[in-house]
């Protein structure tokens, strides 16, 4: 569905609103690398050495650490990616999101597919993302519908949304539910948040941060948890989770009065505008490197996609939201699963795909919606 | 072999172990040791390590204490911040010393 954007432009998009752009998509710029297979040709020409085989391939060096097949465990959270559109353009997102993206958006009958499951498999967490997910006019629903059965939302928020005329309730609004806000903040300072986000991102997501703290986000209630999640702003890994935060909760409290209850860290997946940005600065060898050097096989256990069924704005399951733009429909009982037909015994017993973009959750602590595995 | 300085060198420093694994077992465990959180954060210590490596020069340690600093959730301006502490304390060194020329020369001076 087409979803309407006069009140991002009046925002965002006039020539003369500062609005948080680093970039602009490459669906919008016609770029021959938005297309998936153009993303996989670049990353397996890099030629690499590292990881356990030597061979650069995700598969062999999984069966090399002791797992000849990758399959789920427990079915714990249900991610539904609402849809592309965003009032923002960064320049890592791995969505190719962007205010230009009103077309591909959830709808009704594809959000009430969505519910069916999740009633049917009552999973811990229902996980939302997007684009900007708020942005979706059936987002507030699903939230209503999921929090009415007691199970667990995460909004992953882009921060500055919250400021945009029409969203301006929801901090309130998600207090009174019990949503847990999972924010993205690639640094405590702005210079590294300003580069990857746009120019005066940092600035709005400070005052989107008070502002949560003001609806009693931050301060350990455990119905108003408030996560900050960073991607590393260049070609390196995250660091230590729980040494990061600490010194982001010192940081935020003493130049901003700013509270936050946990922060997890993600390692950038060489995909999409953050694949974009390494084939431009010849960077993608040396990142795959970095990644296979990093690889740790104790992370394989924790990958989200042994917990996760990831679902796009048009109903079709994925293991993860990566696979997800790279469109790597899962393969349950060799036929493209859709949302409608969805079998948890097959899904127990499906094989996950990969490929080397997998590299980016297993380097170092790992990476996954969760933050940092081991 | 017609440089003295490889970029290769870095990632093969553990090959320093083939003429005496015992000692350089021991030196990268203490290694690792020394950069976790402790009385100091890990990016404490990563941007003392960048700030060393600039008053050594040594580009390897530049280039890895640089992506380490990073990592660990330094930007650009608390880095050169770290650079100039190096470069400060590396011009007083030479400053200092002129007070011994000053003395010297006043000596030696009618």
């Amino acid at each position: 569905m087409t979803v309407a954007t006069d009140f991002i432009a009046l925002d965002t998009l006039a020539p003369a609103a500062n609005g948080p752009r680093a970039t602009s998509s490459m669906a919008w710029r016609g770029t021959p690398l938005v297309e998936p297979r153009e993303q996989f040709r670049v990353l397996n020409a890099a030629e690499t050495r590292g990881g356990p085989t030597g061979t650069g391939h995700f598969d062999s060096d999984l069966a090399a650490s002791g797992w000849p097949a990758l399959r789920p465990e427990t079915l714990e959270v249900v991610q539904l990616n609402l849809g592309k559109l965003c009032n923002m353009t960064c320049r890592h997102c791995h969505v190719d999101a962007g205010p230009d993206r009103t077309e591909e958006n959830m709808d009704q009958a594809t959000a009430e597919a969505c519910l069916d499951l999740i009633i049917r498999t009552r999973p811990r967490v229902v996980d939302l993302t997007g684009g900007a997910p708020e942005l979706n006019p059936h987002f507030e629903y699903l939230i209503e519908e999921c929090v009415a059965r007691g199970i667990h939302v995460m909004d992953r928020c882009n921060l500055t949304i919250l400021l945009a005329r029409r969203f301006t309730h929801l901090p309130q609004w998600f207090a009174e539910r019990g949503v847990e806000v999972v924010c993205s903040l690639p640094h405590y300072r702005q210079l590294k948040t300003d580069a990857q986000r746009g120019t005066g991102a940092y600035r709005k997501s400070l005052l989107a941060l008070t502002r949560l703290n003001e609806a009693g986000y931050g301060f350990g209630d455990p119905r108003r948890v408030l996560t900050l999640v960073t991607n590393p702003v260049g070609a390196y890994l995250s660091g230590r989770q729980s040494s990061l935060e600490r010194e982001w909760k010192a940081a935020l409290l003493s130049n901003h009065s700013v509270r936050f209850d946990r922060l997890l860290t993600l390692n950038n997946i060489p995909m999409s505008r953050f694949l974009e940005w390494l084939l431009e600065t010849g960077q993608v060898t040396s990142y795959l490197d970095r990644l296979l050097a990093a690889f740790n096989p104790a992370t394989i256990a924790g990958l989200m996609c042994r917990s996760t069924l990831s679902v796009s704005w048009d109903g079709y399951l994925y293991d993860c939201d990566f696979n997800q733009q790279l469109d790597m429909v899962m393969d349950l009982n060799g036929r493209n699963a859709h949302v409608g037909d969805f079998d948890l015994q097959a899904w127990r017993q499906h094989t996950i795909r990969t490929g080397r973009h997998c590299y980016g959750c297993t380097a170092g602590a790992g990476s996954s919606c969760g933050g940092a595995i081991s | 072999m017609d440089h003295y300085y490889h970029r290769n060198h870095l990632p093969r420093f553990g090959e320093i172990g083939e003429g005496g694994k015992e000692l350089a077992d021991a030196f990268f465990a203490y290694y690792n040791k020394v950069f976790e959180d402790g009385a100091l954060s890990a990016r404490e210590k990563a941007l003392i390590a960048l700030a060393v490596a600039h008053a050594l020069q040594c580009p390897y340690c530049i280039d890895a204490h640089t992506t380490s600093a990073l990592e660990h959730g330094s930007d650009l301006e608390q880095m050169t911040e770290a650079v100039h502490v190096a470069c400060a304390l590396r011009g007083g060194a030479s400053l200092v010393h002129g007070i011994q020329m000053a003395d010297q020369a006043k000596r030696l001076s009618m």
